[in-house]
């Protein structure tokens, strides 16, 4: 597998909603390069034949009973949230043409 | 009212004889929390074990403890019969909660600026059982930043010390809870461990502390970082103090469709106190020394103290057999490509929208940017990159998918043990080191992620296979504490606990023992450097 160039980098922080600084995507380069050399031992292995493991307790299908509870009340859900309006969350416009 | 050297007497004492005295009237639950607090409080400039204290919450918890204490006795002397079993165990015990415990009305941060201010609107599963229990929750401990590290540096409020040597890190990302036990601050405390967070600090600071298996203690409510993988367990001075404190959390949740509906075991039950009897559990044992976890670059003086203890293991009674879990050197590149997967998933939520850090800078996407980038510390970037790299097109199958297939490899390793196979016999539990280091210095490892990662090599191939795994002290190495690990079946805490008693009472009268960290006189002198300044100075050295 090939190298991450520094453009691979800042794509990937995009992807990740990362805002990093130039510094900090050169610093991130060579340490994701570095930590995907000791990746390359699992190339080693033949796995064609084995199935993944995605969890280890082998549980299946959960349900709870379908029964009304108490929730967590608007004031107290919304007593994080950096701007609010009533009772709703404000959050830029996502789509354009809508700020007026 | 007792005197400040009676009080700071009390903190030196197990769970168990902190409940017979409590019972007996000889101190109050409040004197305990106050002792607790007040000795927390003077050393946190030096030790850094903290994130935040909750005085308030702890002394009405203790008060009420009181009241029920008074209640059994008011019984009593009126003749009616109080069982034992109506007063529970961790009755006006102090505990500490690794900060990425929310509880509400307090604030939990996960190590993290991004969750600076953020306040818990309800209590997880573990406080809300905890708070049933009666037992007094002091504060949050310091954690490497959303339990991403080996060391407890990667935290947004500075790094912890280990009591032993200020100059060393405790482990991580457990490191505080697992300071707070050593330097009497708590008797028992909660970590999580997703590969290694709570053995290989118990192993850094002669603490006992226990991974359980996936599924025996419910996470709701606990900040996740990496769901296939993360366990809440205990710390504690001794093998009872932890069990007790499992036994408080563990069990099915429904809340946590991953917590497993099983029974639990009444582990403090199956642990005896006179050590003849506990030695006696080892006896038809059979245990399996993995050959691969002495691993490169193990320490000779980490690798005496754990062969002397498997040594000692043998001549009580227990029979040790090799074997070989030979997909063990795959588990770090399989393990940091799962976790930090996972990770990247599970930070995603933090967006600066609902709650938590929030920087505006324009549109969604630059405040998204402007809000993470700087919200996040360097190791959780790192973390988000790798995982959001290893899942993107094109790479899905060659990191991802490959990682589980080995995942199932090592999964069959240990099954293979555990089964007998290949003319090996089957194994009760596995013995091993837990760390192949002791505590290293301050900022020794903060400039090579890879050097950090290796911290925890003996310890995450059991979170990758979904295990239980114990660490006890074994002994000193350099003058720093070596951990024992004992690795276990699926849902078989109960034996490992049993194991980890037995193997204290062997070396019960051992001159290790009776030594306290080195370094706690330290801690009560106001000259003494922070960790922040130690590293400081140790990284400019």
């Amino acid at each position: 597998m090939a190298a991450l160039s520094h453009a691979d980098v800042a794509h990937v922080a995009h992807l990740a909603r990362l805002g990093l600084g130039d510094d900090e995507l050169t610093r991130l380069e060579g340490q994701l390069n570095h930590i995907l050399e000791q990746y390359r031992v699992l190339a080693e292995l033949d796995t064609e034949a084995i199935a993944p493991t995605a969890q280890t307790i082998e549980l299946e299908n959960i349900l709870r009973d379908d029964l009304p509870g108490p929730c967590l009340p608007v004031d107290e859900a919304l007593a994080g949230a950096p701007e609010r309006a009533g009772d709703h969350v404000v959050v830029p416009p996502i789509i354009a043409g809508l700020d007026e | 009212m007792a005197s400040a050297a009676e009080l700071r007497a009390l903190t030196r004492l197990h769970v168990r004889e902190m409940a017979a005295r409590l019972r007996a009237g000889h101190f109050t639950a409040r004197e305990l929390a106050e002792a607790h607090l007040a000795l927390a409080h003077a050393q946190d400039r030096a030790l850094n074990a903290w994130a935040s204290f909750d005085d308030e919450r702890a002394l009405a918890a203790a008060e009420a403890a009181d009241l029920r204490l008074a209640g059994a006795h008011a019984a009593a002397s009126a003749g009616e019969k109080v069982a034992p079993a109506g007063l529970p165990p961790l009755l006006g015990i102090p505990v500490a909660l690794k900060d990425l415990v929310v509880t509400r009305g307090r604030p939990s941060t996960a190590g993290s600026r991004i969750l600076e201010g953020f306040v818990g609107p309800y209590d997880a599963h573990i406080a809300e059982r905890l708070d049933e229990a009666g037992a007094v929750v002091l504060g949050k401990t310091n954690m490497d930043e959303f339990a991403m590290g080996s060391s407890t540096e990667h935290s947004a409020w500075g790094p912890t010390s280990n009591p032993w040597d200020l100059d060393r890190v405790p482990g991580g990302s457990s490191g505080g809870s697992a300071a707070a036990v050593a330097a009497f601050h708590a008797p028992v405390a909660i970590g999580t461990d997703t590969g290694g967070s709570i053995r290989q600090p118990a192993s850094l600071t002669g603490t006992v502390g226990l991974r359980p298996t996936y599924g025996r203690v419910s996470r709701y409510g606990i900040v996740a970082f990496a769901s296939s993988l993360d366990q809440v367990g205990p710390f504690g001075r001794d093998v009872r103090d932890a069990a007790a404190l499992l036994q408080a959390v563990a069990g099915h949740d429904e809340r946590d469709a991953t917590s497993a509906p099983l029974p639990v075991p009444d582990y403090p039950a199956e642990l005896p106190d006179p050590d003849d009897e506990a030695a006696a559990l080892l006896r038809g044992v059979r245990l399996g020394l993995p050959r691969e976890y002495f691993v490169k670059g193990m320490e000779p003086g980490v690798e005496a103290a754990v062969r002397s203890a498997v040594r000692a293991l043998e001549s009580a009674g227990a029979e040790i057999v090799d074997v070989s879990l030979p997909h063990t050197d795959y588990g770090l590149a399989t393990y940091y490509i799962i976790a930090p997967a996972e990770a990247s998933a599970n930070l995603a939520r933090y967006d600066g929208i609902r709650y938590g850090h929030a920087v505006r800078d324009g549109d969604v996407l630059a405040n998204y940017l402007a809000t993470r980038g700087s919200g996040f510390g360097a190791e959780a970037k790192r973390r988000i990159m790798l995982g959001t790299y290893a899942l993107s097109a094109g790479y899905y199958d060659a990191y991802y998918v490959k990682a589980l297939k080995v995942r199932t490899l090592i999964k069959g390793d240990f099954d293979r043990a555990f089964a007998g196979a290949d003319g090996q016999p089957p194994v009760d539990a596995l013995v091993a080191p837990t760390s192949p280091t002791v505590a290293f210095p301050l900022g020794a490892r903060l400039a090579d992620p890879v050097a950090m990662y290796l911290s925890d090599a003996c310890t995450l191939p059991v979170n990758v296979a979904g295990l239980c795994g114990l660490s006890v002290p074994c002994g000193l190495s350099e003058g720093l504490p070596v951990g024992l690990q004992f690795i276990g079946r699926a849902f078989d805490e109960g034996r490992l606990f049993r194991l980890g008693r037995a193997y204290e009472a062997i070396t019960a009268t051992a001159d290790w023992r009776r030594l306290e960290p080195t370094d706690l006189p330290k801690l009560d002198d106001p000259a003494t450097p922070t960790p922040a300044e130690r590293t400081a100075r140790l990284v400019r050295r």
